[in-house]
């Protein structure tokens, strides 16, 4: 099976090429929206990070704004800096160059203001582009890809028809080579004794019972009821009476297939097949994560209709319910509530986003990309001061 | 066939409404081969569950097989079973 991609330096594959404007730091968000928008077909994106991290806080950001700006969907990225900054343009380029992807610097105390900064980031991203509309796709085998699951906004339809569907969806491509991530480790509690049956090794059974008891922890020690959040009202409201409910319908999106690794929010998978990424639930954050760890295309359910893109990175969206389909049909690429008329089986709707996954990932834009969703958010540890 | 609930694995308590359902009707759910109908005492919203048998107090509610939390009440056949008559057991840092 193969899909159409761009074959980047570092022998990853691309499904999209853009030119990325980076900030490293808050303090240069302004600037680098300023030079993404002065630069038609550059794309750019806000974040709160880049100074304050303490420790491990420091690298988790970093390991997470490296993944992103390398990412093979980046033909090249601009990071603009501040100059004073905890997480400089040097520090991501550091890692950038490891894996020999096309970037460029400018920070705003070096060039003296926001103005001059402008001036030289036009010039840097415009080559940046020119360069970037030299790559040709070409045909590539379809183990190249990473395929990041996600829900939001679920219903109990969700665990009946959209999640299962994208569950056959996985085991397919995991058979056929590809990576698989699925995450949003507290839509695991209550659902772990379900992973742990399919864990390739003992280390992979333990870490699974880790990351959710450390996920649980954080409701144990503030100690309030998860149900404060999780499920969320909209959830409720759609049917979903308690996390180990939600969990059981959430962890259907990833299939059946050995569970091959635990890795961290953003870290890349050394495995193939499918993987889980510790990391929190909030859709967006997820998203980035699983950017940041590799993946090209993702694949996002959702019950109660959500309209969250990514930046660089298409996201196809999957509908539960025939209604939320109707209801906000130009966020939604396939709907799965045929399932619940019998009108369409589990598998019928697996293989549509099957055939999605590799149209989608050769070229063809999602509805997300067409009206611009490019929601971007990375996870803290909480240590910033 | 339009279905009315669905019952995703036999040791369930729960069947899962897949149309809104109007108290006093009787629905028919298939569990594995065999078919069951439950009249039902409450009106049951889209995506909402219903208990397919009498649930009694502290008892564990089944779905996907599965647990997913405890009656807080007796729960009767045909009733309605949500937050009202559930809580979940897990993330529970409110109980020392």
């Amino acid at each position: 099976m193969n899909f159409m991609g761009y074959r980047r330096n570092s022998g990853s594959i691309g499904t999209r090429n853009h030119v990325l404007v980076f900030p490293t730091v808050i303090c240069a968000s302004a600037v680098a929206d300023m030079i993404s928008q002065a630069v038609p077909g550059t794309v750019s994106v806000t974040h709160s990070h880049g100074c304050g991290h303490l420790g491990e806080e420091k690298e988790h950001i970093v390991r997470a704004m490296v993944g992103f700006c390398s990412h093979p969907n980046v033909a090249g990225v601009l990071l603009v800096g501040l100059g004073c900054e905890l997480i400089t343009p040097e520090l991501i380029a550091e890692g950038i160059m490891k894996v020999g992807q096309r970037f460029e610097m400018v920070s705003i105390q070096a060039e003296g203001g926001t103005t001059a900064t402008l001036e030289k980031g036009k010039v840097l991203a415009a080559e940046l582009l020119k360069e970037a509309a030299r790559a040709r796709r070409e045909p590539v085998d379809i183990s190249e890809l990473i395929l990041g699951t996600n829900c939001g906004g679920s219903d109990t339809m969700s665990g009946l028809t959209a999640n299962p569907a994208l569950g056959v969806a996985c085991d397919s491509l995991v058979a056929e080579g590809v990576t698989v991530l699925l995450s949003e480790t507290p839509e695991m509690i209550g659902a772990e004794q379900v992973l742990v049956k399919r864990a390739a090794s003992e280390a992979v059974k333990k870490r699974i019972w880790e990351i959710t008891a450390a996920t649980e922890s954080l409701a144990i020690k503030a100690g309030v009821d998860i149900r404060g959040t999780e499920p969320s009202p909209g959830n409720i409201e759609g049917g979903l009476t308690t996390l180990e409910e939600k969990s059981l319908g959430a962890v259907l999106k990833g299939g059946t297939s050995t569970i091959k690794q635990v890795i961290n929010y953003a870290e890349k998978p050394s495995e193939k097949g499918l993987v889980i990424m510790d990391g929190p639930a909030h859709d967006a954050v997820c998203n980035t994560g699983m950017i940041a760890a590799g993946a090209q295309v993702i694949v996002f359910t959702t019950g109660r209709g959500t309209p969250l893109g990514a930046p660089v990175v298409p996201v196809i969206k999957v509908s539960s319910n025939n209604g939320v389909y109707q209801h906000m049909k130009d966020n939604i690429d396939i709907n799965a509530g045929g399932i619940l008329d019998g009108e369409e089986s589990v598998e019928t709707v697996g293989e549509r986003i099957l055939r999605e996954i590799i149209e989608v990932a050769s070229g063809k834009t999602s509805r997300a990309e067409i009206l611009g969703h490019g929601e971007f958010a990375i996870h803290s540890l909480g240590l910033s001061v | 066939m339009k279905l009315s609930a669905l019952v995703l694995n036999r040791e369930d308590n729960v069947a899962t409404a897949v149309r809104q359902l109007q108290s006093g009707n009787s629905i028919v759910v298939e569990i594995d081969d065999s078919v069951v109908s439950v009249v039902l005492s409450q009106s049951i919203p889209l995506g909402h569950k219903l208990a397919l048998k009498d649930i009694e107090r502290g008892e564990r509610i089944i779905k996907y097989g599965e647990t997913i939390g405890q009656a807080t009440v007796k729960i009767n056949r045909g009733e309605h079973v949500h937050i009202h008559n559930v809580e979940g057991l897990r993330g529970r840092g409110d109980i020392p």
